[in-house]
């Protein structure tokens, strides 16, 4: 058992490039075991680009990211997520040529100790249901959304990075997401969540770290929201 | 003699017989170009010199090695996908974020230095390989009468072409795959060897024209040249059924080879031209072929 005090991801001047433009310029933070850490930020202010950054599936990038004390910086994604991290895309990725079920069981077991279907579906009784449907782009927006966030607790990863799982979604289904991640939480998973709307990170969130033009310009617990939100609605433009 | 619309049985079977081997060489060629389509984004103009090259390994392991036919069907078309498997690694590999046009490029350019190299070692005449044992003779069928090698090469066809469906369509592998085709990224960000997937792939597609190059070899004979005249025919059944459908790809290739067989009995001098004719048609109509999904 890693010590509750040592990162499990540390992010260390973080630099990312998309061809020539140069996104990140410097991202340091650090991620503990067990904990929910949301990155706040308007759009363009990196968020995306450094969880892709963390997952290697950005072109260039320089820096540090370890993960359990291994340097992933220039590792290949596969090797990445084998080392237990997983990625849920802020366009969810169902794929339209895989039923429900094949959608379900794509990510394959990286380490031992996933949770069991039974247990996903105690989480998403809704997939259940559709498991037997065609098509997993033919589901509605939220199951899309459950069903990306269910395909990877099989796989043994501990470490989610969810990119803005509650974009698009219906007030009942941010919701029923909330409570799944306060639940994930209790099992000790840790989570890497990005979030433009700071109402719904503050029902899961331990912390916050603010983005701006690629690099980190705040950061705060959550207790600290309410005395900060002036400042916050200012970071965000809201 | 039994006759039928006026043409004698013999006639207008031997011809559906006919045009059922060459739907089999359709349907093998053309799943193998769907399946590298797919992934690789390639159109992969080497496949005919694959396929010639699955033939004359074919024959280099008779002559040289002693292997028989049957030992052949399994190892040439292994010999010709490793061949795949490193034109991948050294070539493919760095065309994938381009247009499919320098893919197409590169591969009709390396068919011609495959098919200029062995016509200038083995000439164009053509060299004979023997019917297997097993396979020789026939059956008299009472309405026509059916040589053993070609129900054979008939029966091999549909069995590979069925067995490649099902591995993409219902397994995991194949699940891989079709996520791999969609979203290579994300797949990749699953954990999945996706570049060790894609070479993997494209040999299992030129393994493919492989084996029908060892099936065709008691056919046609074996001839430096025997896949650029086919491939031709084989890119219009592939547009004709869709780019990257494998099902289209299967069925397609056999109902064309019926269709250029019963054109030979009514029509003769359409035969040569009567796919070709097929693929304006549906190129005006259907662009996206048959089986395909406008993209």
């Amino acid at each position: 058992m890693l010590d509750p005090r040592t990162a499990l991801l540390a992010v260390d001047n973080l630099q990312a490039w998309y061809g020539e433009s140069h996104i990140l310029h410097g991202v340091t933070f650090d991620v503990f075991p067990g904990e929910v850490v949301t990155l706040l930020g308007r759009n363009g202010a990196g968020k995306t680009t450094t969880l892709k950054s963390i997952m290697g599936i950005v072109g260039r990038r320089t820096g540090s990211v370890r993960f359990e004390g291994d340097e992933l910086i220039n590792k290949p994604s596969n090797v990445i997520a084998r080392a237990g991290i997983a990625f849920c895309p802020e366009e969810r990725g169902i794929f339209a040529s895989l039923n429900v079920e094949e959608n379900l069981l794509l990510p394959p077991q990286v380490k031992p100790g996933g949770l069991s279907l039974e247990r996903i579906f105690d989480l998403f009784p809704n997939l259940k249901e559709r498991l037997g449907s065609s098509q997993g782009t033919k589901l509605s927006g939220g199951e899309q959304q459950m069903l990306a966030i269910a395909r990877i607790l099989r796989t043994g990863a501990r470490l989610l990075l969810l990119d803005e799982p509650t974009e698009g979604l219906a007030p009942v289904i941010i919701q029923q997401i909330g409570k799944t991640i306060r639940l994930l939480k209790e099992q000790g998973f840790t989570i890497l969540l990005v979030e433009q709307n700071f109402r719904f990170a503050q029902t899961v969130a331990d912390r916050y770290y603010v983005m701006e033009h690629g690099k980190i310009i705040d950061k705060l617990l959550n207790s600290e929201v309410e005395a900060n939100l002036e400042k916050l609605h200012d970071y965000l433009g809201v | 003699m039994i006759e039928i619309f006026g043409i004698p049985s013999q006639a207008l079977f031997g011809q559906l017989l006919l045009g059922l081997i060459n739907g089999s060489f359709y349907a093998l060629l053309s799943l193998g170009l769907a399946v590298i389509f797919g992934l690789l984004n390639i159109i992969n103009f080497t496949h005919g010199a694959q396929y010639m090259m699955g033939a004359f390994a074919a024959f280099f392991l008779l002559n040289y090695l002693g292997l028989n036919y049957w030992l052949a069907l399994i190892v040439a078309p292994a010999i010709v996908a490793a061949t795949g498997a490193i034109i991948e690694r050294l070539f493919l590999r760095h065309l994938y974020h381009l247009d499919h046009l320098y893919g197409l490029l590169l591969t009709f350019g390396l068919a011609l230095i495959i098919q200029g190299l062995f016509r200038n070692q083995f000439g164009s005449s053509g060299i004979p390989y023997p019917i297997p044992e097993a396979l020789r003779g026939g059956q008299n069928l009472g309405f026509m009468f059916l040589p053993n090698y070609r129900a054979w090469v008939i029966v091999l066809s549909l069995t590979v072409c069925i067995a490649t469906w099902f591995v993409i369509e219902r397994t995991r592998l194949g699940a891989y795959l079709r996520a791999a085709t969609e979203n290579p990224t994300l797949v990749r960000a699953f954990g999945i060897n996706v570049p060790r997937m894609i070479t993997l792939t494209y040999a299992f597609g030129v393994g493919l024209a492989a084996l029908a190059g060892v099936m065709a070899a008691p056919i046609y004979s074996v001839n430096p040249l025997m896949g650029a005249d086919l491939i031709i025919v084989v890119f219009a059944v592939v547009v004709i059924g869709g780019m990257g459908s494998i099902m289209g790809a299967i069925v397609t290739g056999f109902m064309l080879g019926i269709v250029e067989g019963l054109t030979k009995v009514f029509f003769p001098e359409a035969s040569n031209t009567v796919i070709f004719v097929i693929m304006v048609i549906v190129l005006l109509i259907r662009p996206a072929g048959l089986f395909g999904r406008t993209a």
